[in-house]
């Protein structure tokens, strides 16, 4: 309602403005895209920044401490963890980024699909999520790479797939609360096709929603990403995935804890990002959105 | 409300037969079987071939599905392939390892969550509520399994102040009944026990406990300045009641509906969440021992044990929804 | 040089051994083995994993036995035998005197008994589990033992239907302990949780997950344990486990990980005992994928993989580079034939010879598991990339979790995979045949030479005669090079300094009853 009357008032002023305007207001989301900036530039300027060839082992210097040659020291293969973390984040960005954009496809389809026809349609369709919102979601995730087979990209899809509910959920539940208003019939009253009504009327209504759930799992996505690689699920060796850099760490506690604490430091900050930036955007698209 | 309750558990029933479907498509979609695991390296072909026989893997999928559902219904889940128990009794053993963890976790997020949050909510801006909440926001991007590796090596291998797996040391005394190993030394009066259990119970209940803290921080930060924003609360500090009692008596009660469903929403995670911690800290419990089930395809234990984690994440979500009515007579059953 | 130390080491050991035996030895105390995870089943003829073994072989006898530390053949319930001409009836004469810890009489009859039990498929106690090690010695059910006959009380017959020289050897492993036929009829389906046997322990408790807990079987039949009590504790994580061995909560452990050797040799509280080599890591190339058809490619690869280094870097130097895909410490061991040495010259000169001066691309397969042989796949098989690459050649990593893996390798479906095996009986059989065998490789390897060669030494009871057959077998495998043949490991088992006289058996486990713990 509040944006309806702002809309009246103001109107030359776009809602996506403003928000855009509260959202660099916003010391949190602006955190968020510095950090997730400064990452994008990492990933792509990798081969400039890298100090060594993140491939390149020697299986005689293993285990070396953070000194001035490796300054984050070296990892079971003898390679330069610095190194590897950069390329790292190239990894990441991308598990995270396509995960994602698989759920958020798929989810706001059947979303869409079940909220708008509503009936038998919307009870199969959401029936199904539940029954997969029931499920431990790593143990799904990690029956579905069994079935496939430890890759990054099984591992990937894996994710995608535990994450498509929360999508269509969000979308239901918004289209359901918009379907019925005065506005929409009167679209269909002016002859508009279903698929006109869906993307002009009903998909903007739910953006706001979807773009703060969106950037919010793609911090959880890296994090299932870099746990299923973790359980050696996900990445293969010898890619510089932050998880996969964690996966052997634990043999080596004792001897070399540098192998175990950067990468996870560098998750840390990536995840960190997405999350402010999620918060940032809550707050600057709906003040009023519950923080759940 | 009992109407309401039944009518909810009805609606349970397809979900969890959508979910027994599921795990049996899904145990044997993957490639392999038990045969192949008993036998390792030695899985020679005529070997192999015998083995399947013996354990009735050659018959087609839907005699094996039916005989599956069959057992089932009949509460029959059948035995676990690798140890030849009955899956029941495998999951008698190993859940309450689990459920003691995530008990001990949520109290740890709970207990360190809320007062959190109530104390940033009420100084709100300050150095606290600023710290509070940055810690909070690095606790949800941490994942949960370095932060028990960096807990093991800083405080069982740098300090050595906590073991750095299993439940219980070796040479304590102490004979299990419940498998909750805290209440079964309790009521035996066992506490060398207790202490040791509780000692090893410390680390990976704080790891996994972390993330469900963080999120219950900031819920209850952000539910209790809603809440100190209305009107009948800016009254009640106006009419001179004591602060105190506006926070925790008026403030707290209204704020306590959100809460209630993150923590109640958290444990249900939290069940299923072990997997990694378990993982990390030798933990004998449920999560650790499906992953190993589904390496090992234990058919019939991947099914059971899924299909009971499924029951117990719905039948959590259900109390938490009825819960609702405990803290706010407002909200209405039909 | 390394083999050299390695060698002094494995005497000092082994004298060590010999001077602390000498010493008095202490009666009683509570010896607890932590280990990667708990016992599948303690009825022995079910189970197939060495956890299960560990603990099975404290609380059974076999008829024969291995003298401790080798897989020389020595009497144990069965105190001598003798075998017909013909190789096919073997007779046994059992010891008098035994008993079973439930009081129950060691007999031929319960001997009988239990080979029924294992090797008909309608006998009535032929039930509990697949008796798959059984029929995986002797060829399924009822296999080629075709008679048991009780000649006499101490007195048993076995008329095997085809001759197989390693009988004998076979009849000493672990999973055909001897179990006592009145427990086996009150327990049925769960004897497996109740195991009774001739043994010098008797089980006590069993925390299923947890713990094993065995008590000294007073009445053996040999000289009562030393130890009053062993408790096997499951503790799944290699480095869990090693550090609860450094703050002193377990006595000793298996599965040390190479990281942590230095910290065991740097620790005047602990010590390492090796066990005797007697597995092969290998990694097999598959014929049936180009360019692997091409014996020049396969031998290319032997010389591009410098197994020392490997050794030195993930195996803590506890290690022997392999040239054969038997281990030395086998009888029938060819130790004329000269090994591939690490040489990416010739390689290269190799893989021109075949055409592919340019190289090419291929699916290299590691473990995903920890196996006594290759105790970390992943690393190793980045080494083994990283010296592919140095000869131009590109190798792309891939897994599958255990059971996949077995199921695609068994099926031919890896172009290449690291894989290896441990010996059962000590006999050259259990590794050439087994493995490289046209009916058994996994690699599509096909030699009708060695097959006829093979055939030929299992049907030959004369030793010597086998031992040339199996000389021949491996050179014709050296020149076919189907394998880039890795290490023989020597895997490291971590104890206290006060545990002693602790002799580790090549076959994977031991009895521990000549074990005693000093104050």
């Amino acid at each position: 309602m509040a944006e309806k009357n702002n809309k009246v008032l103001k109107k030359n002023s776009n809602p996506w403005l403003e928000a855009w305007r509260r959202l660099l207001k916003s010391k949190i989301g602006v955190a968020g895209m510095a950090i997730i900036v400064l990452l994008l530039l990492v990933a792509i300027f990798a081969p400039m920044l890298a100090p060594y060839d993140p491939y390149e082992q020697n299986i005689l210097s293993r285990y070396k401490s953070p000194s001035a040659q490796h300054i984050l020291g070296t990892d079971e293969m003898g390679r330069d963890i610095l190194s590897r973390i950069i390329y790292g984040s190239r990894i990441s960005l991308q598990v995270g980024l396509f995960a994602v954009l698989m759920a958020l496809v798929i989810g706001v389809g059947l979303g869409l699909i079940a909220g708008y026809y509503g009936g038998k349609l919307d009870m199969i369709i959401m029936r199904f999520m539940d029954i997969m919102l029931a499920f431990p979601s790593i143990l799904l995730a990690i029956g579905i790479v069994a079935i496939l087979g430890p890759q990054l990209k099984n591992a990937m899809l894996a994710i995608g797939i535990i994450n498509i509910p929360r999508f269509a959920r969000i979308i239901r539940s918004s289209i359901i609360s918009i379907k019925e208003s005065e506005y929409i019939s009167a679209a269909k009253a002016l002859g508009a096709g279903d698929a006109r009504i869906i993307f002009k009327h009903l998909l903007p209504n739910a953006m706001a929603p979807l773009i703060v759930q969106t950037t919010l799992s793609i911090a959880t996505a890296i994090l299932e990403a870099a746990a299923l690689s973790f359980l050696g699920l996900g990445a293969q060796p010898p890619s510089p995935e932050w998880g996969a850099m964690l996966s052997d760490a634990r043999s080596s506690l004792q001897k070399a804890p540098w192998v175990a604490t950067f990468p996870g430091l560098a998750i840390i900050f990536g995840v960190l990002g997405f999350n402010l930036l999620g918060d940032g955007l809550r707050d600057a698209l709906d003040p009023k959105m519950k923080n759940v | 409300m009992i109407n309401y309750i039944i009518k909810r558990l009805l609606a349970l029933i397809p979900i969890l037969i959508g979910v027994a479907v599921i795990v049996f498509l899904i145990v044997h979609l993957i490639p392999g079987d038990p045969a192949q695991t008993m036998l390792g390296e030695r899985a020679t072909d005529a070997a192999l071939a015998r083995l399947r026989e013996q354990m009735g893997l050659n018959d087609p999928l839907y005699i094996q599905f039916w005989r599956y559902i069959k057992d089932l219904l009949r509460g029959d889940m059948g035995r676990s392939i690798m140890s030849n128990n009955p899956v029941i009794t495998e999951l008698q053993a190993r859940f309450p390892a689990t459920l003691e963890l995530s008990f001990f976790a949520i109290i740890f997020a709970v207990g360190v969550g809320v007062p959190a949050g109530i104390f940033a909510s009420i100084n709100q801006n300050s150095w606290f509520d600023n710290l509070s909440m940055v810690i909070a926001l690095m606790g949800v991007s941490m994942p949960i399994f370095w932060l028990g590796l960096m807990f093991i090596w800083l405080f069982a291998v740098q300090l050595g102040w906590f073991p750095p797996s299993s439940r219980l040391g070796v040479g304590i005394d102490f004979t299990p009944i419940t498998n909750l190993y805290v209440v079964d030394s309790i009521i035996q009066l066992n506490f060398t026990a207790l202490v040791d259990i509780l000692h090893h119970l410390v680390l990976p209940a704080i790891a996994l406990g972390t993330i469900p803290m963080a999120i219950i921080a900031r819920m209850t930060r952000s539910s209790m300045l809603e809440v100190l924003r209305k009107d009948y609360i800016r009254t009640a500090f106006a009419k001179g009641l004591q602060r105190k009692v506006v926070i925790f008596k008026h403030a707290l009660k209204n704020a306590l509906v959100p809460i209630i469903t993150v923590v109640g929403l958290q444990f249900g995670v939290l069940l299923g969440g072990a997997v990694m911690t378990e993982t990390i800290f030798s933990w004998p419990g449920l999560g650790k021992y499906l992953v190993d089930a589904i390496y090992a395809r234990d058919f019939p234990v991947v099914q059971g044990g899924i299909l009971f984690f499924a029951t117990v994440f719905v039948l959590v979500n259900l109390i938490v929804d009825l819960s609702y009515a405990l803290v706010d007579p407002r909200i209405q059953y039909e | 040089m390394k083999k050299i130390i390695l060698t002094t080491f494995i005497l000092l050991v082994l004298m060590s051994v010999v001077v602390t035996g000498a010493m008095a030895q202490q009666q009683g105390g509570t010896l607890v083995f932590g280990r990667g995870g708990d016992s599948v089943g303690l009825d022995p003829i079910q189970v197939t994993d060495g956890e299960s073994f560990k603990v099975t072989q404290q609380i059974y006898d076999t008829l024969v036995d291995y003298t401790p530390g080798t897989t020389e053949v020595e009497p144990a319930l069965a105190t001598d035998w003798e075998v017909s001409d013909d190789g096919l009836t073997w007779t046994f004469h059992l010891r008098e005197g035994v008993q079973f810890h439930d009081g129950t009489p060691f007999n031929a009859e319960a001997v009988k008994f239990n080979f029924d039990r294992w090797r008909l498929e309608d006998n009535p106690y032929h039930i509990g589990g697949e008796f798959t090690y059984y029929s995986y010695m002797f060829q399924g059910f009822p296999g080629i033992i075709q008679e048991v006959n009780v000649v006499d009380d101490y007195t048993i017959e076995f008329v095997l239907s085809e001759k197989q020289a390693p009988f004998l050897n076979n009849l000493a492993m672990v999973p055909f302990g001897i179990a006592s036929p009145t427990a086996v009829k009150k327990y049925g389906e769960d004897y497996f949780k109740h195991p009774v046997g001739t043994g010098a322990y008797v089980l006590d408790e069993w925390r299923q997950g947890d713990r094993v807990i065995l008590k000294a079987n007073e009445n053996y039949w040999r000289e009562r344990a030393y130890l009053d009590e062993i408790v096997f504790r499951s503790i799944p994580d290699n480095s869990a486990r090693f550090m609860e061995l450094q703050s002193g909560t377990i006595d000793m452990m298996d599965g040390v990980s190479p990281e942590d050797v230095e910290s065991v040799n740097s620790n005047d509280q602990l010590q390492l005992s090796l066990r005797p080599s007697m597995n092969v890591g290998y990694f097999a190339m598959n014929f049936n994928f180009e360019p692997f058809d091409n014996v020049k490619v396969r031998k290319a690869f032997n010389y591009a993989i410098d197994k020392q280094a490997i050794i030195d870097a993930f195996y803590a130097g506890l290690a022997e580079p392999a040239k054969n895909p038997m281990p030395p410490s086998i009888w029938g061991y060819n130790d004329d034939i000269e090994a591939y040495d690490y040489n990416p010259e010739k390689a290269k000169e190799l893989l021109t010879e075949a055409g592919y001066e340019d190289g090419f691309e291929f699916d290299l397969w590691y473990l995903p598991v920890p196996r006594p042989y290759i105790p970390q796949g992943k690393f190793i098989a980045q080494a083994i990339q990283s010296y592919l690459s140095d000869i131009g050649v590109t190798a792309n990593l891939v897994t599958y979790d255990w059971s996949t893996y077995l199921d695609k390798t068994e099926h031919q479906e890896a172009p290449t995979y690291m894989l290896g095996w441990t010996g059962d009986n000590g006999d050259p059989d259990n590794f050439l045949y087994v493995l490289l065998d046209k009916t058994n490789s996994n690699n599509a390897y096909v030699s009708e030479e060695l097959h006829d060669i093979l055939v030929e030494a299992q049907k030959t009871m004369d030793h010597e005669k086998r031992v040339e057959l199996y000389n021949q077998a491996q050179e014709i495998i050296h020149e076919d090079a189907p394998w880039v043949p890795l290490v023989h490991s020597t895997p490291p088992i971590a104890l206290k300094s006060n545990v002693k006289n602790y002799i580790p058996n090549p076959t994977g486990t031991e009895k521990l009853h000549r074990v005693w713990l000093e104050n």
